[in-house]
């Protein structure tokens, strides 16, 4: 499998850590209630198909993608800078 | 229909041709008592129990493919009872002890060979948490022995003991500990479930589940509509998808994990084996093929093959391990679907939904598991209670933060196990 990095180009995914689906860029506030904190931290929607997740670009500049991809078919559709997808939100 | 040494031979005089299909091929009633849905090793161990154990036999399963086409039927067999935390280590020593029964429970051949497992360490570090591990597993009531480095080369001549990086310090024996015919044990526990009524539906795939205030009243299927007040979501790495049926969301990641097999070669491993350093573990199947695997490819992922990292890493820790394993050809490799939690430690309890059940989260590690998970399983579904076995299995434990199991100390988050 390979993935774009936005900065560095196309690379090998050993280049790269795996954080997970992507919902951790919304991170619930410090006093949010034990049930909203549950459902950040360990439940998942786990779809088969098109998934949203974290990685980072560990073995190369370092930074955080969003990549876009199929978990059936391993198809890479879109990757994005986590900070300007965190920004993008922040609109 | 039996085994017998009198059926063999009687058999074997007349051409074979008395022998009849191991389980009948009906078509779904309209409703259950109960329905299980998943025909993996846990879905029909937990069929054959509501039925042995709790005389419940107006019970169906529903596999959308054909039994044993899961994980069931792909995973590299190892059976163990070396587990640490309380909530484990009972679970699995309970799954050993019907393991040692199970033949003559299910007269079936699921050729359970305790030839022992060595779990291998490199450093002293390794060597305390193995002694630690080794005398929780004792005080279990099971049998673990401390090998020193002679010990290990008595047992594994051919390992390569002086590797300058990962020297062999020595290895933690689990004598009782082996493997088993994976697809024998689905087929002996459909065939046991089939004789007490069982019906096993196959093609039949689960495609909603039906909830009336607050109460589970049956499910949709591609085979119609069946009605039931008893439903229990058992489909290993499928569970997600079928829970988001029910509108739940699970505390589960489906992760891929890859197993191989070389060509047939002379008898050379006796013994299961896993290497400290590196993830790789190995035992030599009866056909003769040198059966390996390592650890998931650590990202979320249905594919049921795997991608050329994990391949890499684990024939790299093989030969680091073994270095003649070389010459030995790869003839297959495969991967199947697992769903792992974030401790890494399973599911068996009710939900928020009445009379809606789970069973799922077993990771890498659920083939062991299937007699006990059935047991306790089924002791849920009739009772409405815990087996005492299976009460640290709690859905909420991630909600609560109480009685988690992160039998690896890595950290109770998803992509740590
Ligand atoms: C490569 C590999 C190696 C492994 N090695 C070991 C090992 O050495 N030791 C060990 O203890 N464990 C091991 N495991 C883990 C073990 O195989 C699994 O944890 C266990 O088999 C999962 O439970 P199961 O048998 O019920 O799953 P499965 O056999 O996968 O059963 C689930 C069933 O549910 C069905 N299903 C899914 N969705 C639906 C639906 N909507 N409707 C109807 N049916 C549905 C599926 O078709 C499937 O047949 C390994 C796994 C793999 C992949
Ligand atoms: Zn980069």
């Amino acid at each position: 499998m390979r993935i774009t990095c936005p900065i560095c180009g196309t690379r090998d995914r050993r280049e790269f850590y795996y954080q997970g689906a992507a919902l951790a860029l919304e991170r619930p506030a410090p006093d949010a209630s034990p049930e909203t904190w549950n459902d950040y931290i360990h439940l998942r929607e786990n779809p088969a198909g098109l998934t949203r997740d974290l990685w980072q670009h560990e073995g190369g500049c370092g930074a955080w993608v969003v990549v876009t991809r199929n978990t059936v078919s391993h198809e890479i559709l879109a990757t994005a800078l986590a900070s300007e997808v965190k920004k993008g939100a922040a609109k | 229909m039996t085994f017998s040494a009198f059926r063999i031979l009687k058999e074997g005089l007349t051409g074979n041709t008395g022998w009849k299909p191991h389980w009948r091929d009906p078509a779904p009633k309209q409703d259950y008592d109960a329905i299980i849905i998943g025909g993996g090793g846990h879905g029909l161990s937990t069929a054959y129990y509501l039925a042995k154990n709790h005389g419940l036999t107006n019970i169906a399963v529903l596999e959308k493919g054909y039994i044993g086409s899961g994980n069931i039927g792909r995973n590299t067999t190892i059976v163990r009872a070396n587990y640490f935390l309380p909530g484990n280590s009972e679970f699995y020593s309970h799954s050993l002890k019907l393991w040692e029964g199970l033949e003559s429970e299910l007269n079936y051949n699921v050729m359970h060979s305790q030839r022992g497992l060595i779990n291998l360490f490199h450093s002293d570090g390794q060597r305390d948490a193995f002694v630690r591990r080794g005398n929780s597993m004792i005080n279990q009531g099971d049998d673990a022995i401390l090998l020193d480095r002679d010990g290990v080369r008595q047992h594994l001549p051919y390992l390569d003991f002086d590797n300058t990086r990962f020297p062999i310090f020595g290895g933690l024996l689990h004598p009782r500990g082996g493997t088993a015919r994976h697809d024998a044990v689905a087929w002996g526990y459909a065939r046991g479930a089939d004789q007490r009524g069982v019906d096993l539906i196959q093609n039949c795939e689960v495609t909603g589940i039906d909830i009336v205030d607050g109460k589970v009243t049956g499910v949709q299927t591609t085979r119609g509509a069946i009605k039931a007040k008893k439903v229990a979501i058992i489909v290993a790495g499928r569970s997600g998808q079928v829970a988001a049926m029910a509108g739940m969301r699970l505390p589960i990641e489906s992760h891929v994990l890859q197993a191989f097999v070389t060509e047939g070669l002379k008898p050379i491993i006796n013994h299961v084996v896993s290497f400290g350093m590196g993830h790789f573990y190995m035992s030599q199947s009866d056909k003769g093929g040198l059966v390996f695997g390592g650890d998931i490819d650590f990202y979320a992922s249905y594919a049921s093959r795997g991608n050329l990292p994990m391949v890499e890493h684990v024939m790299e820790a093989g030969m680091t391990l073994m270095p003649m394993i070389g010459k030995a050809r790869v003839l297959r490799s495969w991967g199947g679907i697992m769903d792992m939690t974030p401790d890494g430690s399973p599911i068996i309890d009710k939900t928020g939904i009445d009379g809606l059940f789970i069973d799922c989260g077993w990771n890498y590690g659920g083939f062991k598991a299937v007699p006990a998970s059935g047991w306790c399983m089924a002791h849920l579904m009739a009772t409405g209670q815990s087996h005492d076995v299976a009460k640290g299995f709690r859905l909420d434990r991630f909600l609560t933060g109480r009685g988690l199991m992160d039998e690896e100390g890595t950290g109770s988050q998803h992509n740590l196990h």
